[in-house]
């Protein structure tokens, strides 16, 4: 069934009675080729992907809640390609031009809109530093532009120029920035993948992964075992937990990532904006809500919630950096279970176990990376080859020291990205 | 989040900086497994974990606290050196 | 219309205010919202999606409908609730999200079209043709969109952040609160007792109960006279508890300036609060609910505990025929009321077939309201009994549809309420906040006995937990009539029948959301967007959830809530981030020469928290770069001086002091002599490079350690862990003495000259060699100096203590003017470092290793440091490593600029083709051309090779030559003298 104008008008004619599901709600077969764990926007875009570019629908999505009810629907919703390291520009260049024709593409309106990212800098070191992000974001393709004080002041007259802190230099503008609806972008991508034929099953929690001779054979759920030939795990925010069950320790470690909602206001803020100095991003959302975050709380948590100190360091970042924001409410605030790798970028590869997969690791960029993520996953599921945006994405680069995609500079061990 | 320090008392959450799981670090010669595992590889634990904290806007003492990941209760803090300086 | 007696209102004391442009009058005590109720007005808003006419709704902060804007010009506040909002005179409020008026709103079209914009419509159209997203549909989307505006300017109000400590926390001062502070209070417990109201009592304002053989409200007075009497109790008033985080912290607003009729300039606004408690009291109480059924969004239909609430403690009737629906005995207890203020009531509705009535009014037992009549008003109810459906004339509605327990703040630590089917409605559950006693209502409690009761009760189990001995209370006279409910949400029938009155979701929506698949209650609340409007649907979700239950066939407890989460009532960010607007972010830390620097026009630029003069300017010049060339020229040719104390010092003493510095420098330095400078790096954990540095040896065992200025804060935290954590044998003591020492640098050739001019005795150069340091005294003061150099010629760093350092600074800067030179600023300082090939963190950015940089002769061979493991790693040493190199244009003076990629001289402009970039450039006024270090693949092998610099950003391209990063004095004998 097609979305349309013209379904609108039908079902606001028939009422209720003309609604059809979203996705249908099958009863878990006792065998699949590819079972993947997670019924997150990864592991939906994966499954979709599969049916769409590789013809694979004997697979199943196992979600231990509900469709989407992970970090794809508890984020700020921003979605860019402005890293500068290889290994990530290509990826999240790929990524950005799966968005663009997503909405047409799903016959979902994921209400993807590209209303330009400015990244701040508040120093001539961030200027060269913002310059060779925006060089390697021309080099692969992408957009950027250097914008000198007057220049920011075109784009966000509201900024304190005059009185803040830190001054404000100029700005990376990436015009091909920008948000989506977040819950959307799952919902769609369920859609696409149910509709194809891929078995989507929620309350359904993974208890342990069959391994025999080296090789998964499938998987233990609450609502009883599954054999696969191939199975994939895409759990961010409890990646460790899942690959335990397969005798695999990850290079990661889960942190609380908060973010906040303000209740609704008329158009304010066309922009992302993010702040150099702060760690603090924020756009406005269509209902007229302003999106924002900041850093993590900076200690191992599992608890999707956060703590007054970096909500307070939020909120200061927003007074010094625009202080026009100040009778804005906080409505909600909310936090996230982020995969925090060595050096901050996402793991997408093979395990030493025949047949078993990860795509985790998205630290606090995964909402972005949805499309591209699950294309690539899909890819390498389907093909066993990486596919080349992705291909940096390895487990083993850590050991080796080969590889490794530091685009912070703050390293492994005891300093998060 | 509070965390009581054994040297200065029960303290904001604001005062400490978070130092990385209590791990035992190698030996100079223990091999590029040992290194990966010491670095990179964690336990990650959903429940009872063991963390190098620091009193940095306080006392300046490493901590080694055993808190929860799920609830964030902490079960005890300990000097990291045992109380040796 | 204001009744003619009673109410809490100072009569006295008449106070004016404007709504949308026109005067009214009020009286202290009233609300925005009972003033504009008194003043008989209906329509005070519109709703988020159809534009459909609202009235109050409830007398609290969980009003769905009344949000208005206060005030004008940069203050404008949107969004105030007028339930909240105290009348003050010269109040000025305005409708929102209406034009041009609230009466007659144009936009109201998009009611005719609701069939068409019911929940989720967006997902499933706008999509063609894909250019239409960005450029037209959404645009229109977000105009339509939000409810109140921001002035966007920036806020010109005082707010403020506080904490606070108390062993008990009470949230909430009605009957359980109260009683249970004035246990804790009377036990000797330090208590702070939080109310959102401004009068605080609770709902023994708005009833008219008797507490101990007098009006609630006198009691609730009373016993806040004795609390706040006692010198270990706290009233917060018009504080709400916003959050609750771990270990016993609590977020809290204050409302401080905003009843004020005047406010002193120095009061805040608001305040917010962070509470350390070691118990904590809920006694948040219950919020009532709607039922659902048609036009049951109509201004005039109000909770009745609101109503109850205007007639009783504003003395407001919002109607003059009034209905009273319900199931459960608080519609009696409306009617009641009404008939006690004179009010007629044109019926009383009971849902509960068996319900029995002893008022004299027009009595429906067993039956439902099925419609409200009436757009910009009620004007009848139709009331359906088992014999048919009638029409009553009113104009004002009183709904009940049962207490929820006001369980938010106990769930904020991801606890999930219980369902109690005797309430028909969730309870907090057992122990979901540590330290947390839910109490009263919030527990489930429905009468004020109960209340009292629990409330003492609750208090004994915190006093038992704080070890305190539990006094002796009488508890006072007071109701304890049951709790009878029969749950009803919806009452079936044709029309649009709302939950969530704020962003206008309604039964169909979510009965269309479960007939999607949206069958979870976190999926419905998404695609409906069901309570997730400004009052977090606190008078709707369970009604919702209800809804849905029955949708998908599943019982109320099976379908769960949705997770409540901070903040229990929206915080402006103002608030939260007091102290921050301006320069109050981050902390400003000023040099010793600061003032100096200021005096000589010197432009300050930021460097981590630090502010350090950009150049010094003189007259005839007309830019930076001027000032620079000529302050580069001083060092080179005669003497400059700069301020360097914002360096790391970190001072090392003891036994063991070199055994540290071996174990976090690459290279060796128990080796190092008194009276010696070494230069060191030192490595993260994971091989990468984490700062570099000099580290002198003042006396045996003890080491003076300087770190780049950003890392100062990390190198010291990474001392301490490698002392304590990793090598806690180690007999060592580190301090910071960063800021204890003022520390200069004097460079240049006439650097000795200089300093034996100023110091007691004259430097011997055969006692002051390269890399010397020593104990020095300079105008009777004892110092230290230091033969290094970041410049590449003789130079020298002076440190005093810090008190001496402004006076040290004009003296040499003075000395220096006379030899011809004359102090340096940080763009002098860049370049001169940038000749010598020298590194800052540009380089050093966290992704380089001792191999990139050229560094690894320095790594030893025969001990263990932090980093020499992973150094070791084939990925951190392999020879196609982007590596340090310099660079120079090939022919005439070319720009060249930092951020910009290289490429082979052919080669596209492409990532695959990238081979390095450039990361530090300046304008060598020496050499007289641009250089610039970056890194190369295979750099050092590459020298004199040409590659093609291209800064796409800003248009440059340039062919440069590969060279050295030393670009000056490549043996270094100027810098040895």
């Amino acid at each position: 069934m097609r979305f349309s104008a013209l379904r609108v008008l039908q079902e606001g004619l028939t009422g209720i009675r003309g609604r059809r599901p979203h996705w249908r709600d099958p009863e878990p077969k006792a065998a699949y080729d590819i079972v993947i764990i997670g019924g997150g926007g990864h592991g939906l875009s994966t499954a979709y992907y599969l049916a769409r570019e590789h013809g694979l629908t004997n697979v199943a999505v196992l979600e231990k809640g509900y469709l989407g009810g992970g970090n794809v629907g508890r984020n700020t919703t921003i979605v860019r390609a402005n890293y500068f390291l290889p290994g990530n520009s290509e990826f999240y260049s790929h990524s950005l031009k799966l968005w663009e024709g997503l909405s047409q593409d799903l016959n979902y309106n994921v209400m993807h809109s590209q209303r330009g990212l400015i990244n701040l800098f508040h120093s001539d070191g961030q200027r060269d530093a913002f310059a060779r992000r925006g060089n390697a974001m021309i080099n692969q393709g992408d957009d950027a532009e250097l914008l000198d004080r007057d220049g920011v002041r075109a784009h966000l007259p509201y900024l304190d120029f005059d009185n803040g802190r830190f001054p404000i230099y100029g700005g990376l503008l990436h015009r091909r920035g920008g948000t989506a609806r977040h819950d959307a972008v799952a919902w769609g991508y369920a859609r696409g993948a149910s509709d194809r034929g891929v078995d989507l099953i929620q309350n359904c929690e993974v208890t342990g992964i069959d391994i025999s001779g080296g090789k998964v054979t499938g998987v233990q759920t609450s609502r009883g075992a599954i054999r696969a030939k191939k199975v994939a795990i895409v759990t961010a925010g409890r990646s460790g937990q899942v690959a335990a069950m397969a005798g695999m320790r990850l290079p990661i470690e889960s942190h609380v990532l908060q973010a906040f909602v303000t209740e609704g206001l008329k158009p304010v803020i066309d922009h992302v904006v993010s702040f150099g100095m702060g760690h603090f991003y924020i756009s406005q959302s269509d209902k007229g809500g302003l999106v924002f975050g900041g850093d993590l709380d900076f200690y191992p948590s599992y608890a999707q919630r956060g703590n007054l100190p970096m909500a307070e360091h939020v909120m200061e970042a927003a007074m010094t950096l625009m202080p026009m924001i100040g009778k804005a409410r906080v409505l909600r605030s909310w936090g996230g279970i982020m995969d925090m790798t060595p050096d901050g970028s996402p793991i997408i590869d093979k395990t030493d176990t025949e047949g078993l997969y990860v795509d985790c690791g998205w630290c606090y960029g995964g909402f972005k990376a949805v499309p591209g993520s699950g294309f690539s996953f899909a890819h390498l599921l389907a093909t066993g080859r990486h596919h080349e945006p992705a291909a940096g994405f390895r487990l083993d680069r850590f050991r080796t020291g080969i590889g490794i995609i530091d685009e912070e500079g703050t390293g492994a061990q005891h300093n998060l990205h | 989040m509070r965390i009581n320090c054994p040297t200065c008392g029960e303290r904001d959450r604001r005062e400490f900086y978070y130092g990385g799981a209590a791990l035992a670090r190698p030996a100079e010669d223990a091999g590029p497994q040992a290194w990966d595992a010491y670095l990179h590889l964690r336990d990650n634990p959903a429940g009872r974990a063991r963390e190098w904290w620091f009193h940095e806007s306080g006392c300046s003492a490493w901590l080694l606290v055993e808190r929860n990941s799920v609830t964030h209760e902490v079960y005890g803090v300990a000097l990291a050196d045992g109380g040796r300086s | 219309m204001r009744l003619a007696t009673g109410g809490l209102i100072d009569r006295g004391d008449a106070v004016s205010f404007r709504f949308d442009g026109h005067s009214y009058t009020g009286f202290r005590g009233d609300t925005l919202a009972s003033a504009l109720l008194a003043n008989g007005l209906k329509v005070v808003a519109r709703s988020f999606k159809y534009h459909r006419p609202r009235g109050v709704f409830s007398a609290g902060s969980e009003e769905p409908n009344a949000l208005v804007t206060l005030g004008r010009g940069p203050g404008a506040e949107p969004n105030a609730r007028a339930t909240m909002v105290e009348l003050r005179e010269g109040l000025e409020a305005r409708a929102q999200n209406c034009w041009p008026s609230v009466t007659w709103d144009l936009m109201e079209v998009n009611d005719l079209f609701a069939p068409l914009l019911g929940a989720g419509f967006y997902y499933k159209t706008f999509m063609w043709p894909r250019a239409f997203w960005d450029k037209l549909y959404e645009p229109l989307i977000r105009q339509a969109a939000g409810l109140g505006a921001l002035s966007v300017t920036a806020n010109p109000d005082r707010y403020e952040k506080a904490y606070a400590h108390c062993d008990l926390l009470v949230v909430g001062a009605g009957p359980a609160g109260l009683m249970a502070a004035l246990v804790a209070g009377e036990a000797g417990a330090d208590v702070i007792l939080a109310d959102e109201d401004a009068r605080p009592g609770g709902r023994l304002n708005s009833e008219r109960l008797q507490v101990g053989g007098q009006p609630g409200a006198d009691w609730a007075a009373t016993v806040l006279a004795r609390l706040e009497a006692l010198p270990n109790v706290r009233v917060m008033r018009r504080t709400s508890v916003t959050g609750v985080y771990d270990q016993g912290t609590f977020g809290a607003l204050e409302r401080v300036g905003q009843h004020l009729d005047t406010r002193a300039p120095d009061l805040p606004l608001e305040c917010f609060w962070r509470i350390a408690a070691k118990q904590v009291v809920l006694a948040s109480g219950a919020l009532e609910r709607s039922v659902a059924f048609a036009g049951n969004d109509r201004p005039g239909v109000m909770l009745a505990g609101a109503l109850r609430s205007y007639l009783n403690r504003y003395a407001v009737a919002p109607g003059r025929r009034v209905t009273v629906f319900g199931n459960s005995d608080d519609a009696h207890r409306t009617a009641a009321d009404l008939l006690a203020a004179g009010v007629h009531v044109a019926a009383l509705i009971d849902a509960r077939p068996e319900a029995r009535c002893d008022l004299e009014v027009p009595f429906y037992p067993g039956a439902v309201v099925s419609q409200v009549k009436g757009r910009m008003g009620v004007e009848a109810v139709r009331v359906k009994t088992a014999s048919g459906t009638q029409a009553i004339v009113s104009d004002c509605l009183a709904v009940s549809g049962g207490w929820n327990p006001n369980v938010h703040l106990s769930c904020h630590l991801n606890g999930r309420p219980v369902w109690d089917a005797a309430l028909a409605a969730f309870v907090p559950a057992p122990d979901a906040v540590p330290g947390l006693i839910p109490a009263g209502a919030a527990a489930g409690v429905m009468s004020t006995a109960g209340c009292l009761a629990d409330g003492a009760r609750a208090a004994g189990v915190a006093l038992a937990a704080l070890g305190r001995k539990v006094p002796d209370l009488a508890l006072p006279e007071a109701e304890d009539a049951p709790y009878r409910i029969r749950p009803l949400w919806v009452v079936p029938g044709r029309g649009r029948a709302w939950l969530d009155l704020q962003n206008d979701v309604t039964v169909k929506d979510v009965q269309g959301a479960a007939q999607e698949n949206f069958r979870s209650v976190e999926h419905m609340k998404r695609y409906t967007t069901q309570g997730m409007s400004p009052d977090q649907g606190k008078t709707s979700n369970i009604g919702a959830l209800a809804v849905l239950a029955d949708a998908t066939g599943r019982g109320i407890a099976e379908t769960g809530t949705t997770t409540y989460r901070p903040p229990y009532t929206p915080v402006a960010i103002a608030a939260m981030g007091a102290g921050a607007q301006g320069a109050g972010f981050a902390p400003e830390r000023f040099t010793s020469s600061h003032a100096a620097s200021l005096e000589r026009g010197a432009p300050m630029i930021e460097a981590g928290l630090w502010y350090r003069p950009s150049y010094f300017p003189a007259k005839g010049e007309a830019t930076w770069r001027q000032a620079c060339d000529r302050e580069i020229g001083w060092v080179r040719n005669a003497v400059g001086l700069c301020d360097v104390t914002t360096l790391g010092k970190i001072d090392i003493q003891g036994p063991d002091a070199g055994a540290l510095l071996d174990f976090v420098y690459t290279n060796t330095f128990s080796t190092l002599k008194p009276g010696r400078v070494r230069y060191g790096v030192m490595l993260r954990e994971d091989g990468f490079v984490m700062d570099d540095g000099t580290t002198a040896c003042l006396a045996p065992g003890h080491y003076l350690m300087t770190t780049t200025t950003a890392a100062a804060g990390p190198v010291m935290r990474h001392l301490e862990f490698a002392t304590q954590v990793l090598r806690p044998e180690l007999d060592v003591q580190i301090t910071s003495v960063t800021e204890q020492w003022a520390q200069f640098a004097v460079a240049g050739p006439k650097s000795r000259a200089l300093l034996s001019e100023v110091l007691e005795s004259p430097l011997d150069p055969a006692e002051w060699p390269f890399m010397a340091c020593g104990a020095v005294r300079v105008g009777g003061v004892a110092a230290r100096l230091f033969r290094i150099s970041f410049s590449g010629e003789e130079a020298y760093e002076i440190a005093v203590p810090a008190r001496f350092g402004d006076s040290l600074f004009r003296a040499l800067v003075a000395r220096a003017e006379a030899l011809g030179g004359g102090a340096y600023g940080m763009e002098a300082l860049n370049v001169l470092r940038l000749e010598k090939g020298l590194l800052t963190h540009a380089e050093l950015h966290g992704r380089t290793t001792s191999f990139d940089l050229g560094l690894s002769g320095m790594m030893a061979k025969k001990k263990d440091f932090i980093g020499r493991a992973a150094a070791a790693r084939p990925g951190l040493l392999a020879g196609d490593r982007e590596r340090l190199v310099g660079l120079r244009p090939r022919g005439p003076v070319q720009q060249l600029t930092a951020g910009a990629f290289l490429f082979a001289p052919e080669a596209p402009a492409t990532r695959a083709h990238a081979e390095g970039y450039t990361t530090s450039v300046g304008f060598s006024p020496t050499l007289g051309h641009s250089i610039a270090l970056g890194f190369l693949k295979s750099g050092p092998e590459r020298q004199g090779e040409t590659v093609r610099l291209v800064d796409h950003l800003r248009g440059i391209e340039v062919l440069c030559e590969v060279c050295a990063p030393c670009f000056y004095d490549p043996d270094g004998g100027r810098m040895r003298g």
